[in-house]
This record gives C-alpha cells, structure tokens and sequence, in this order.
C-alpha cells in the first residue's frame, strides 16, 4: 500500500519537476535527449541509413561527444515548431537545436537561454515560376503557405504592414503540409527561413517550378536552447559550438586532428595544455572528441547544406568573420 | 476506545474525510510545486499577455481582425470559428442522421442496405483521419484558384475554398427586416388561432398558405415597395485570390463536412435505436385510429422514439465540439488552432493559455448539455417520468 501510494506521488510530481543539474542528469543517464525538427533536410533530418543527420543534428552529436565522449549517444525527439518550447521547459529534452531563431521574447519571457548561433538566416520566399512573380514586393493579395507558431507569422505581417499589403494566410502544423499545400497550389507562395526554402525546393515534386525570391524580410538567427536555470550546461553547449568554430579558424579538422601542433590555442582547445575542459566539467579531451568525431563547423556545414550537397548554400554571412562573413567564436584561453 | 469505528456510518464519514483532504493536499501541492517551478525557471505568468498586440494574420475572421489587434481578440476569433464551425456540424449532422437514422429501418431493401454501409464505413474510421482525407481530397480534386470552376460566374469553387456574392444592405432595408419581425408575431399568432378553433369546433385547416404570407410575402413586398434596398457584392478574380464577395474557405468546408457525416452516423444509430424502442402496438393502434402514416409518425412515433434518443444524442453533439479541435490538423482557425497554437507559441505561457482553452470547451459543453437536458425534459412523459 505505502509503496503504490509513493509511486503515485513521484508519477504526479515528477510531471512538474525540473532537474537544474542536466550535466549531470546527462553523464549518469549515458545520453543525450535533443530536441530536433520533424524532418528538414540538411539540418535535422533521417537520412538513407536510418540515421538523423544534418547540421544541427551535428550540435547535439558534438554535445555528446564532448559531454559522454561519444557522438552517437543521443536520443532524438522530433518536434513541431508548437511543442518545441514546451518539450524543453518541462525537461523532456536537454537541448534543443532546432532552427530556432533567437529573439527577446523567447530568450527573456520562456525561462530559456540561446546559447549561441549555429546558423545566421533571414526569412524569404518561395513562388511557382508560372506566376510571374520575381519579387515579393509583388506579392501583394497573394496567399502564404506559414508554419504555425514560428516567427515567420510575425515578420510576415510587419512586412505587409510596411508594404501597404493585403495578404491572406494558410497555416499548417508541419513544414511538410506547408510544402503539399504549397505544392498542390493552396498557396501562391511558402515563406519560412531562406535556407529552409532551399532545403524544401529539393523535394518538390517539380524542384524546377519554383523559384526562391532574392528578398530577405527578417534576420533569423538560429541556434541551441537550453533552459535558463542551468548555467553549467548552458556553458557546455555555448562551448561546444565555440570549439566547433574555432577547429575551423585554426585549421583542425576530423583528418588532422591527431597530427601534433605547435599553435597553443589550438593544444589548449585540444587538451594537450591548460584546464578548459575542467572548467567547463568536461573531460580534457572534450573538443578533440568534437572535432574526431563530428568535425568543425565547415565540415558539418558542407557535410550537410553545402554547395556539394543538393541544397547548395554558400556560406556567406555564416562564413568566418576573417572570411568576411559573421561567425566568431571568443578565445579559447 | 476504538468502538465507534465499528459504526458503518461514522466509518464511512472518516474514510471519506480522509480521501478529500488527500485530494485538496495533493491538489495543493501540485499547484504549489508549479508556481514554484514556473518562478524558478524565469518563466513569466499572469494574463497580461491578452492585452498585447497579437502580430499575426489570421485565415478566417467573424469580427474585426488585424495583425495590430490584441492576444484577446484573436481568442475571440478563434472561439467564434469554433462555435460557428460546431453549429454548422450539428445542424447538418442532425439532418443527415435523423435521414439515415429512419432509412435505415426502411422497408425498401437498397435504402436499408446503403444507410447500413455509411453508418458502418464512417463510424469506424478515426474522425482525424477523415478530416485529413476530406481536406487533401479536396486539394488534389479541386481546380487551382486561376482556374476555378464557375457556377453562372455567380459562385467559384477552387482549391482554396468557394466564393460567393454577399448581400450589401443599403439605407432603408432595416424595414425590411421589420417587416420580416411583424411577420413572425403574426405568423405565431395564426397558428395559436387556428390551433384554437382545432381545438373548439374540431374542424383542422391547412394554414400553410397564411404563413407564407406572413413571413415571405410581407417582408418581399416591403423590399420592392422601396425600391430593392439592398445590392450583392461579386468576388472578382484580382492577381492571385478572389476579392469581394463571401467565401468559405476550403479548410471550414473539409471540417464541417468530416464531422458532419462522422458524427451523423452515431445520431441515426441513436434516433434508429429510439424508434425500435416504441411498442408496436403503438404503431398499430394509431393506424386503428384512422391517422395517416405521415400523422403515425410525427404524432406518435417520433415524439416517444426522441425521448430515448436523446441523451445519446447529447452527447454526439459535446463530441463533434470537442472534435472540431482537430481543426488544427488541416489550419482551420478554431480557437485551438490560433489560441492554444499560434498565440501560445508567440507568448509560450502555456498554463493560462490551456487553461483557458480547457474552460471554453467546458462551458461550450455544459452550455449544450443545459439546453437539451431542458428539452428532454420537455419531452417527458407527464406523470411516468416524476
């Protein structure tokens, strides 16, 4: 009797408690639980193996690799733009890398911390060619095809408001009904984040139909979230892409990342000098087993939405700010 | 010392003493642990939020809508999609399964026979899957917006929903509906004089002819004596959508349509179920009586079979509200939809704003359960129910 009525307590209790310690929740689980979307090509997405891959499914394998030393120790959970934030304030997940853009509201009013910016976007469009269409200033009485609950609802109307439009919309639920919708013509345009755009053009039926306007109406930074009241792990994660970036910056990639190196930022990153990693609660050999086994920041970025890949973006704003892009990792000292 | 808890009633009391308080602590605690952890986490409370600019576009709209209205106006719009979306789906669910619910028990085999198949094939797939079903149906058959199929260029259909003239009232048509009011007072006031000189001189007249007067050549007549008060505005095709004009969008169609014909199923199996319930000799001995068929039915068959059918009716209809949640599957924007979806995401306060979602649905129901529990009482055989 007394034991029934205790497991009935931890099950009602335990829907409202949240763990503050989740790298250490992490270490004894043995895994990792990332939040990721519900298929999006290039950047969370179940590939030909039967494996999730993409560039921000490349976070939460490095997440792990840093944190358990081994990259295939996670568990995902795809969610809906809807269920994201919910998933993560209640501790269903750890982290959540799913292109989420950073904003004041999500960062200051959901108990959530961005931790960093993997990926810099902007929000476009995307229209059938046959309509004529070759800027979205044109778009004016049109119908968008939206992902609901994603700041696409919201950049949408400021940039009618602006441009004197009306505009009628079409909500969907997943990214892939707003692709059918899109397609079958329930829409006469998609809008999302522009590189999202390229990744949903490839699996049109027609690729060749639809054109992705030049526009860019909103800047979306997109990036890992965790909760707000952990700072050791938000440190883990914040870092964990910092060490993704500076690989990149010094040249260290999966292929020579054993070869011996005289530059001291780079042994410092590796754990050959210095105490990075205990600061961090990591094993020293953190950002090697990063970048052993998922790679830097290129490499995870051609792997999955490079020019050699059917979405073929260019880096450009998400290039290294020495190669004249934006991406900056602080030092590792 | 422990004697009295030999009393059943005393421990009866006690047990039940203990459960409540049980529940209150529990509930307390549950309560009391969220608060903590919402506070804890940075996560911000309270219902401050409704009064904040919305920001985004809603689909369908009844009252006034803009992207600068507040979180609160677009809980009304998503409730009065939802109500309006419910009513649709009653009214057509009642019909076509009252229709099935008496075909059914058809003596005409074919009619029996296909009744049968409907109630069977759309009760016993899931309502989600037919509301999908319904939706990508309709825009993979319908013809795209530049090619939509014209009924007289009066009406459009196309995949993305049907458009239609709307009547524009102009000064003076409020007599109209004046008129249309008198004619309702006088209408009733016909039937209670016919209905009186039935009951004192037995003599039944058909008043059919004077309600029509009444109510549709009165206010017509008012219409044209000034001069048509009222003129339609056409839907005309404009870059991309039709402007002008009334629409349904394609979404509201598949909803109403899905859970029309779900929900009708389970009311013709109940309105079939109060008919089998009437004795036979009822039947028969109204035949004895002389009445007509048609009189059999509607004098005596009908007001004891609804009796039984009901409450099973009640609660089809609290079902098909509660379904019409799954509007979010397919856009439409119910209140779940806009509300507990797109407003909760932007504001991601989802305690309050579930909270109140769950309290529409609850009223919605409760609202729906008082007024046929007031006509089931009504239909009550005095003096055997009480």
């Amino acid at each position: 009797m007394n034991k029934s009525l205790t497991a009935v307590f931890i099950l009602i209790f335990s829907v409202f408690a949240v763990h503050a310690n989740t790298l250490n929740n992490v270490k004894t689980r043995g895994h990792l639980i990332c939040g990721v979307s519900t298929g999006l090509a290039g950047f969370s997405s179940v590939n030909k193996n039967h494996q999730w891959s993409g560039l921000d499914v490349d976070i939460c394998r490095a997440i792990a690799a840093a944190v358990l030393g081994d990259s295939e120790k996670v568990r995902y959970t795809p969610l809906t733009a809807k269920e994201r934030f919910t998933a993560l304030q209640s501790g269903e997940i750890d982290v959540l890398s799913r292109v989420t853009t950073w904003t004041l509201t999500r960062d200051a009013s959901l108990g959530l911390n961005f931790a960093g910016v993997n990926y810099y976007d902007g929000q476009g469009f995307m229209v059938k060619k046959s309509l004529g269409v070759r800027d979205a200033r044109q778009l004016n009485g049109a119908t968008f095809c939206i992902n609901e609950g994603t700041t696409t609802e919201l950049n949408l109307a400021d940039f009618a408001k602006i441009q004197g439009f009306k505009y009628k919309s079409s909500l969907t639920d997943t990214i892939a009904q707003s692709k059918s919708n899109f397609d079958s013509g329930r829409c006469d345009a998609l809008t999302t984040d522009q590189s999202r755009l390229y990744a949903l053009k490839t699996t049109l039926k027609d690729p060749s139909s639809a054109i992705v306007l030049p526009n860019i109406i909103s800047k979306e930074p997109l990036g890992p979230v965790v909760r707000q009241d952990d700072d050791e792990w938000f440190n883990v994660v914040r870092w964990t892409l910092n060490a993704m970036i500076t690989a990149e910056e010094l040249n260290i990639n999966s292929n020579n990342v054993d070869a011996p190196t005289k530059n001291s930022e780079a042994n410092r990153l590796l754990g050959n000098t210095g105490a990075m990693g205990s600061h961090l609660g990591l094993d020293k050999k953190w950002a090697y087993n990063i970048i052993k086994q998922v790679g830097n920041y290129s490499q995870s970025f051609e792997r999955n939405i490079g020019t050699n890949t059917p979405i073929n973006i260019s880096r450009g704003l998400n290039a290294l700010w020495k190669d004249g892009g934006i991406l900056y990792s602080p030092p590792f000292r | 010392m422990l004697d009295f808890l030999s009393n059943n009633k005393i421990r009866a009391f006690l047990f039940q003493t203990f459960s409540v308080v049980v529940l209150i602590y529990i509930g307390y605690h549950g309560i009391d642990n969220l608060f903590f952890n919402i506070e804890r986490l940075g996560i911000r409370s309270g219902f401050d939020f409704l009064n904040n600019r919305a920001g985004f576009d809603i689909a369908e709209y009844l009252i006034a809508y803009t992207p600068d209205s507040t979180n609160l106006q677009a809980f009304y719009v998503g409730l009065l999609n939802t109500i309006v979306v419910s009513i649709v789906g009653i009214v057509f669910a009642s019909i076509i399964g009252l229709t099935v619910g008496i075909a059914r028990l058809s003596n005409n085999w074919l009619i029996a026979k296909l009744a049968t198949v409907y109630i069977e094939l759309f009760r016993n797939i899931p309502i989600l899957l037919q509301i999908l079903f319904w939706y990508n149906l309709a825009l993979i058959a319908l013809p795209a917006a530049r090619h939509s199929t014209d009924f007289f260029n009066l009406v459009f259909l196309n995949l993305r929903g049907i458009y239609f003239p709307s009547p524009v009232a102009e000064s003076g048509f409020y007599w109209v509906i004046v008129a249309f009011i008198v004619g309702l007072f006088l209408s009733f006031f016909i039937k209670r004089f016919f209905k009186q000189k039935h009951y004192l001189t037995g003599i039944k007249q058909p008043t059919f002819f004077y309600h029509i007067l009444s109510i549709v050549v009165l206010p017509l007549s008012v219409y044209f004596l000034l001069d048509s008060p009222m003129h339609f505005e056409m839907p005309v095709f404009l870059g991309f959508n039709f402007e002008g004009g009334a629409s349904f969008s394609i979404e509201f169609l598949a909803l109403s349509l899905a859970l029309s014909i779900y929900t009708a199923t389970y009311i013709a199996e109940a309105i079939r179920a109060g008919i089998e319930s009437v004795d036979k000799g009822q039947k028969e001995a109204a035949l004895a009586l002389g009445l007509s068929k048609a009189q059999m039915f509607k004098l005596v068959l009908l007001p004891q079979a609804l009796r039984v059918a009901i409450p099973p009716i009640i609660n089809q209809y609290l079902n098909l509200v509660k379904n019409s949640s799954l509007a979010a599957a397919i856009g439409y924007a119910d209140l779940v939809s806009v509300f507990a979806g797109t407003v909760l995401n932007q504001v991601g306060q989802a305690i309050e704003i579930i909270l109140m979602t769950m309290a529409v649905y609850l009223t919605l129901s409760i609202f729906i359960s008082l007024i046929l529990n007031i006509i089931n009482h009504r239909m009550r055989i005095i003096g055997l129910n009480e």
